[in-house]
């Protein structure tokens, strides 16, 4: 049992790396893209043009596109995502202190909306038509249309300035906090909101794939050997279901970590899609691109998790 | 759907095909799609005339005025944090959200359809091309790749429409591939081509009418994300610039005034979401119009049991005959309100260790009566409506759900065809027949699973320990088969209903199994129900046999008598279908036409369309059936009394 898995696992693992090389290039081309001369937008407009072509020097930057790119993948390869120009650090050190944040924020939520979206589906799919199915189907509804940001901000209102319960931002308590109970309190809020956004796709995707599952003939077969209607919609359609829902919490994976990006900056939340907006807006492109690559990565490799899990659940899936 | 794929987008929006409802009617008949509609024109029609309505300058700033409260004269929605009026800088930003929201959608379209128009048509080289580009742009989380164009071209609200409409294009070239792919094979592009037009012309005339609904769909899903997405960036600042205001600007203005004046953000939030919430019930409307799949109700999941009518539930007890007693069953099908009349009071009765053939050929309602039997008709759309179907003196179609399943795979069990779709793909064999057991008794698991490798034996599954951990797929068609004969044994049944288990094998694994179901009956006594087309394998293994056409029984009797001498025509040509070693001469025939539709049933005689005998009598009045002799019946006015 364990060789066909790790077999499909190293597989799969091989077949990254052409996917984390083409993520590379299109990160690299896009940052290429800048108009102008980058070393010029560093040093500012007053820049002597011997300090500029010095700092294109110093950059590769007068090199060959190609001959740059090998030089810059090699140095990813050596964990050198260059320096912030704003803050003056290694990029790396700032991304390997947001990046648990982000972890954490985006985890929890990506957690909360597969149980919820699951379970809203299921029951929605076994009562299809009736009272709950409609009032499910409105709440997703109402998730899928509603921008992350307001709904962030509305629960800010509620709960933080109207009824003081849970604080309003960051992901510790300045005086008193650092420990996990403080740390939950915190993640209440923003872990809260995106997975309620997040929980509308997976929802709407487990009740029809569960509608379609139910439709089969083995679920026929199921009800003809006697078995009990639970039995039949948790463990024979909900099994086949899944098979298709997992993929999409895959992707599903991406929303939240591209969610979490409004999300921190609502809740001043200390990950990365707080850095990079800011980065963003202070044009430090060299954090940026480490940013990008990094979340991208650890997508790919959620997705991978994903696979892996199908794999597991559907035996026709081979190595 | 083939003749409804190929149809140009705006006759299937309008028109009316095969009796069926037209999408738009559906639009309409959907009351949230409908809704949605009318709120966005309301939306859109508000935006237009914006710039002639009395509004003050949205930019204007009155330092004086500062966050006055909504519902104030003059500042029905209040001002903001420069005095600015908060209503007419409400309406300028849903014209600037709107306006880069469908520009996005545009451009993704474009492009998008462009890409997956060409990768489809072309194949190959150019096909993995093209979609290995459109791969690695879907392995970044969606609104990251806009954040990293945009970090690139700098703030500003048209980089913003590119980026959101960038990372847009994959799901238009995905879905758009997808069809083109399938258009590129069908006859009328070879047509084309032959007939001397270029691929170009080929591609504008032939395939892109044909993909348009595919794209109208993939817009209306997406065109309200990318509002949203728009929005989320100008909230961050990285979209609309300052004096200018979309929604998602105004939104992230007021963000820093949540707790003195949430107004002035709660405005645009409250407008971001109807407009989008209107978008996407209308988008799920469209999608659903011109997906001919929900069109026919198909998704509606059936229920645990058929729906059975008042009067079948509840009818007078009669004296039971045998050890099941069938009387006068009617299953219909209300599908896009037709009735489907599929079981038209079938009466046959099966003994204790007897086994009765149903035989007819495909839609004359053989399989829909043995479902019948234990409620598996699928409902919605079947529903059972009349009759009796009498077990050992329990009227089986008035018990309660809890009652049935107990009977269901217990003392009835039932063999489907097809055991490839009907075995669960992701459940061992071992642990389905496991199940099947502990579902009627306490077992424990180890227990049943010595048990179930027992009964895979007694199927004569060679090397049945090993088999019981294979999944179905990893079984040949004959030893799926046996293992659905297993399953069904699993709790010793009086009754086995074989829905044709053998049609789906070759001829030498059907014989064995035809040999495995003959011994199994006469070592455990069992009674069989065994449904087929073929009067060849009647012969072998049914004591009794009942002919069905269009939901009837035709012609009921023993076998040997019924296959000696046919009273009813269409007996007849069922018989001379079989081929047959000792006849020599026999060359096969098959029966000309086609069964009756069942919704829409002839008076008389259903059969006679296809009759070589029919006489003006047959059409008149519904025939009934005659007595031939004590065991032996015949839906026919010619018949003769057989002695």
């Amino acid at each position: 049992m364990a060789t066909p898995l790790w077999r499909y696992v190293g597989k799969r693992l091989l077949l990254l790396i052409p996917v984390l090389f083409g993520l590379s290039l299109i990160v690299f081309f896009i940052m290429a893209l800048i108009p102008g001369d980058p070393a010029q937008a560093i040093l500012g407009s007053y820049a002597t043009p011997e300090n500029v072509a010095r700092l294109n020097a110093q950059l590769g930057l007068d090199k060959s596109l190609p001959q740059q790119y090998l030089t810059w993948l090699g140095n990813i390869f050596q964990g050198d995502f260059g320096r912030s120009y704003n803050q003056n650090r290694e990029v790396i050190s700032i991304i390997a202190e947001r990046f648990g944040a982000t972890l954490i924020l985006a985890g929890t939520a990506l957690v909360l909306c597969s149980i919820f979206g699951l379970l809203a589906g299921i029951i929605s799919a076994s009562r299809q038509y009736g009272l709950v199915d409609k009032a499910i189907t409105l709440i997703v509804l109402i998730g899928i249309s509603m921008p992350a940001f307001w709904l962030g901000l509305l629960m800010i209102m509620l709960f933080a300035v109207e009824w003081r319960l849970l604080p309003a931002s960051g992901m510790f308590s300045i005086y008193g906090g650092g420990d996990l109970p403080d740390l939950i309190r915190h993640l209440i809020l923003p872990a809260g909101t995106l997975a309620f956004i997040a929980t509308g796709v997976i929802a709407r995707l487990t009740r029809a794939s569960m509608l379609e599952v139910l439709r089969q003939d083995f679920i026929r077969t199921a009800r003809a050997k006697g078995v009990n209607e639970r039995r039949v919609i948790y463990r024979h359609a909900f099994k086949a279901a899944l098979v298709s829902i997992v993929p999409v919490i895959g992707i599903q994976a991406g929303f939240v970590l591209g969610g979490a990006v409004y999300i921190e900056t609502v809740f001043q939340w200390p990950g990365m899609g707080s850095m990079l907006v800011n980065a963003i807006s202070t044009r430090d492109l060299l954090l940026v691109q480490g940013g990008v690559l990094v979340i991208a990565a650890a997508y790919v490799l959620i997705n991978l998790a994903a696979d892996v899990v199908q794999f597991i659940l559907d035996p026709r899936v081979t190595a | 759907m083939t003749t409804n794929a190929q149809a140009p987008l705006l006759s299937r929006l309008f028109g009316r095909r095969h009796s069926r409802t037209s999408p738009l009617a559906l639009l309409v008949r959907n009351r949230l799609a409908a809704a949605g509609l009318v709120v966005l024109c309301l939306v859109v029609f508000i935006a237009l005339i914006t710039p002639w309505l009395p509004l003050p300058d949205p930019n204007a700033t009155q330092p004086s005025d500062r966050l006055i409260p909504p519902f104030t004269t003059g500042h029905w929605l209040g001002t903001d944090q420069l005095g600015r009026d908060i209503l007419s800088r409400l309406l300028w930003g849903t014209r600037v959200s709107l306006v880069v929201g469908i520009a996005a959608t545009l451009v993704a379209a474009l492009i998008g359809s462009t890409i997956g128009i060409v990768a489809g048509y072309f194949g190959k080289r150019v096909d993995s091309t093209l979609m290995r580009g459109i791969d690695m742009m879907m392995a970044f989380p969606y609104i990251l790749l806009a954040l990293a164009i945009v970090a690139v071209l700098g703030p500003g609200l048209l980089n913003a429409l590119y980026a959101i409409a960038i990372v847009n294009i994959p799901f238009f070239a995905r879905n758009v591939r997808g069809v083109t792919v399938t258009l590129r094979n069908r006859e009328f592009v070879d047509a084309a081509l032959l007939s001397g037009k270029n691929h170009f012309l080929i591609l504008v005339t032939e395939i892109l009418p044909n993909v348009l609904p595919v794209i109208v769909i993939t817009m209306s899903t997406t065109v309200g994300w990318m509002i949203l997405e728009t929005a989320g960036l100008s909230f961050l600042g990285l979209g609309a610039q300052p004096p200018q205001a979309d929604l998602g600007s105004m939104l992230g203005e007021g963000r820093r005034l949540i707790s003195t004046a949430p107004f002035v953000s709660t405005v645009p939030g409250v407008m971001i979401f109807i407009l989008v919430m209107s978008i996407n019930l209308l988008g799920d409307g469209i999608r659903d119009a011109l997906d001919p799949r929900l069109k026919a109700g198909a998704l509606r999941r059936p229920a645990a049991r058929t729906r059975t009518s008042v009067e079948a539930r509840q009818a007078s007890q009669y004296e039971q005959r045998g050890v099941l007693d069938v009387r006068a069953l009617r299953t219909e099908f209300h599908l896009d309100n037709q009735v489907h009349r599929a079981v038209n009071g079938p009466t046959f009765s099966i003994e204790a260790g007897e086994c009765l053939g149903i035989i007819g050929e495909s839609g004359s309602g053989k399989s829909v009566t043995a479902m019948s039997l234990l409620g598996l008709v699928a409902s919605p759309p079947g529903m059972i409506m009349g009759g009796q179907v009498n077990y050992r003196d329990t009227n089986l179609l008035g018990i309660s759900d809890n009652d049935l399943r107990r009977y269901r795979g217990g003392e009835l069990a039932y063999i489907f065809q097809d055991p490839l779709s009907t075995l669960h793909p992701l459940f061992t064999v071992g642990d389905q027949l496991v199940e099947a057991m502990r579902s009627h008794y306490a077992i424990s698991y180890t227990d049943a699973w010595k048990k179930a490798v027992t009964l895979l034996e007694e199927v004569r599954i060679p090397n049945a320990a090993n088999r019981a951990h294979s999944y179905p797929h990893q079984l040949s068609g004959g030893m799926r088969q046996r293992v659905s004969i297993a399953m069904a044994l699993a709790n010793e049944p009086k009754l086995i209903i074989a829905d044709e288990p053998t049609t789906a094998l070759d001829v030498t694994v059907q014989a064995q199994i035809l040999a495995l179901l003959n011994r199994l009956r006469d070592d455990k006594g069992a009674s069989l129900m065994f449904i087929t087309h073929d009067f060849g394998v009647v012969r072998q293994v049914c004591h009794r046999v009942a002919v069905m056409y269009a939901g009837e029984i035709v012609e009921i009797g023993p076998v040997e008598e019924i296959l000696a001498q046919p009273a009813h025509p269409y007996t007849r040509r069922l018989i001379s279908c079989v081929p047959d070693v000792e006849r020599k001469t026999g060359k096969l025939e098959e029966i000309p036409g086609l069964p009756p539709q069942v919704n829409n049933l002839p008076e008389g005689c259903k059969f006679a369309d296809r009759c070589d005998m029919v006489a003006d009598q047959c059409r008149q009045a519904p025939i009934e059936l005659k007595t031939m002799n004590e065991r032996h019946q015949a839906r026919c006015i010619f018949a003769k009394e057989v002695v």
